[in-house]
């Protein structure tokens, strides 16, 4: 496990991380006989053994209904999924557990925002995005917009996929309400100035929210410092399993907001006249939650709190640099797409005259996971002239061998088609 | 012969590199779109069709290997032939791509049995069906219309 110091030599880091990967069971395997080298973390990553026991123990001692029982598996179950609400307030440096919402995944906190934040809409409100966005972050405005009649104004990228910060702040007008933006592209691993944007937004009297599924397993994110309205990210990407994600929101709006779904656990008194609604965070959290997924989170929240974020950049940096590097060097016809000055570590390219799920299925046979195709970010893939990109996403725990074995399975790709 | 030997056979990476019958038709009498949404690929079935018969068929888009190369096969392979033929043989490559048991393709498929290379790739089954989904929309409908693999 990695411990966060001032100071470390690169052989020192190299062997830290090197440990860090026995952490993770599923990397330990053999696929079509080659060990596995995993570089589709944007899609999902995988989770360590951490993660795995303590969503075994919830399950096989601990499981019972949250908030309701006063037996003692009810109470040990509330403390856990309470103990992980305070987890993930602190990871992300929010004022109070009101603030965090558990929720399906980054696709559902979205999605709420739209449907009860978005009531406030009226016809000639504006909804801006950017060109950047992942499906999940388009077609919830969009039903938004086509409900109330409010319109979805797309902020333009330049041609390494950052945004054009100019643009931006010419598209930000007084019937802006509601800036919805990635904090780091899926589909080109662009990093956003977020506290920037969200500063210009707020100046314009618009509430942000802001896709930080791609951001959490890579930076510190902290809400006081970002100051961002609605922070919304997903357990599976950052370690933990799927189907759980958190929807952060400034207490002031969550307060303000109508419930997204009915049902149990989110009201105070029902009767067939009326019903009152519970405190937050639980008005947004109807029905039997997720519990035994929160606890995972929670102990993926443990597992990233144990790690020097410092090192994880320097470590995931170095391989994109170095995989950057050698995709150019030496496949050749390979264009990079998505060439950012500030980036995560997501590398997405094309090669001339072989599809990117040509290269996907060869490279796998190769054990080489990488996602192909147009990473539900399509107006992306339109604005680069390109149907799909083959995508290679590191984390912390990969290492320069993962890079040679991409490299060694693009080089068959090579063969197989220029023979 | 490894697997990827075995799925990029020398006759669909031919037929990728050089895709026949493939641009627009202008005197189509269906056009058929069809889109794959796993991958966003699309192609544009054009079909001529006159007594009975597949007249003139082309095809365009973007797409891997073995969803261009089966487009351009199957053109290929039913230029001129009855509608009737052309359905039987939709059912052969059905087959072909997807039964549960692999069994040897029948000798009328003569270069389309490269096709069943697929069989032990599921998720690029539909990678090489999407074409022939389009030519059963085509002369199946009387609509021109569009499909999805979906």
């Amino acid at each position: 496990m990695i411990v966060a110091t001032a100071e470390r030599s690169a052989t020192r880091l190299q062997r830290d991380f090197a440990a860090l990967r026995k952490d993770f069971p599923a990397l330990q395997q053999l696929i079509h006989g080659k060990p596995l080298a995993y570089l589709d973390n944007a899609a999902s990553s995988q989770s360590p053994t951490a993660v795995h026991e303590a969503m075994a123990l919830q399950q096989r001692l601990h499981h019972s209904n949250v908030h309701r029982g006063v037996h003692q598996l009810s109470e040990r179950s509330t403390a856990a999924y309470e103990g992980a609400r305070e987890k993930v307030r602190r990871f992300i440096n929010a004022s109070s557990t009101t603030e965090i919402v558990f929720t399906r995944g980054t696709t559902e906190s979205i999605n709420l925002v739209a449907a009860s934040f978005g009531q406030r809409l009226r016809a000639g409100d504006e909804v801006l995005i950017t060109w950047l966005e992942h499906h999940s972050n388009i077609v919830p405005w969009q039903l938004l917009c086509e409900r109330t009649g409010a319109r979805l104004v797309v902020s333009p990228i330049r041609d390494d996929g950052s945004l054009d910060g100019a643009a931006f702040e010419q598209l930000l007008n007084e019937r802006t309400r509601i800036v919805a933006l990635a904090h780091v592209s899926n589909a080109l691993g662009t990093l956003n100035p977020v506290a920037e944007l969200v500063a210009k937004a707020h100046a314009a009297g618009a509430v942000v929210l802001v896709d930080g599924a791609q951001a959490v397993p890579h930076l510190r994110v902290d809400m006081q410092d970002l100051d961002c309205d609605f922070y919304a990210f997903s357990g599976h990407k950052m370690f933990g399993p799927t189907g759980t994600g958190v929807l952060y929101g400034k207490r002031a709006h969550l307060e303000t907001m109508p419930p997204y779904q009915g049902g149990g656990d989110m009201i105070l008194t029902v009767s067939f006249e009326r019903s009152t609604y519970n405190a937050l965070p639980y008005k947004f959290e109807a029905g039997t939650p997720n519990i035994t997924g929160v606890v995972g989170l929670g102990a993926a929240v443990d597992y990233l709190e144990s790690i020097d974020f410092a090192a994880v950049d320097a470590h995931e940096h170095a391989l994109l640099e170095r995989a950057t590097e050698r995709v150019l060097a030496e496949i050749p016809g390979a264009r990079i797409v998505g060439t950012a000055a500030r980036k995560a570590s997501v590398l997405s390219f094309v090669v001339d005259g072989i599809h990117a799920h040509d290269l996907g299925t060869i490279v796998d046979r190769e054990g080489v996971a990488i996602r192909t195709g147009h990473h539900c970010a399509m107006p992306v893939m339109e604005r680069f002239g390109v149907a799909a990109t083959a995508r290679a996403s590191f984390a912390l725990y990969n290492n320069h061998d993962d890079v040679d074995r991409l490299l060694a399975g693009l080089q068959r790709a090579v063969e197989i088609f220029r023979g | 012969m490894d697997e990827l030997q075995d799925l990029y056979r020398e006759v669909i990476l031919d037929h990728n590199r050089n895709p026949r019958n493939f641009g627009e038709l202008a005197d189509a009498t269906r056009v058929v779109a069809g889109v794959n949404p796993l991958c966003g690929d699309k192609m544009t079935l054009y079909v001529k069709l006159a007594d009975g018969r597949i007249q003139d068929i082309r095809f365009q888009g973007t797409g891997c290997a073995i969803s261009v190369a089966s487009s351009s096969l199957m053109t290929e392979r039913v230029k001129g032939a009855p509608v009737a033929a052309a359905l039987e043989l939709f059912d052969k490559i059905h087959e072909l791509l997807t039964a549960p048991h692999a069994h040897e393709p029948s000798a009328d498929l003569d270069k389309l049995a490269a096709l069943g290379g697929v069989r032990e790739y599921p998720s690029r089954v539909k990678c090489a069906s999407l074409a022939w989904h389009a030519l059963k929309s085509a002369v199946a409908d009387d609509q021109a219309g569009s499909v999805t693999t979906e």
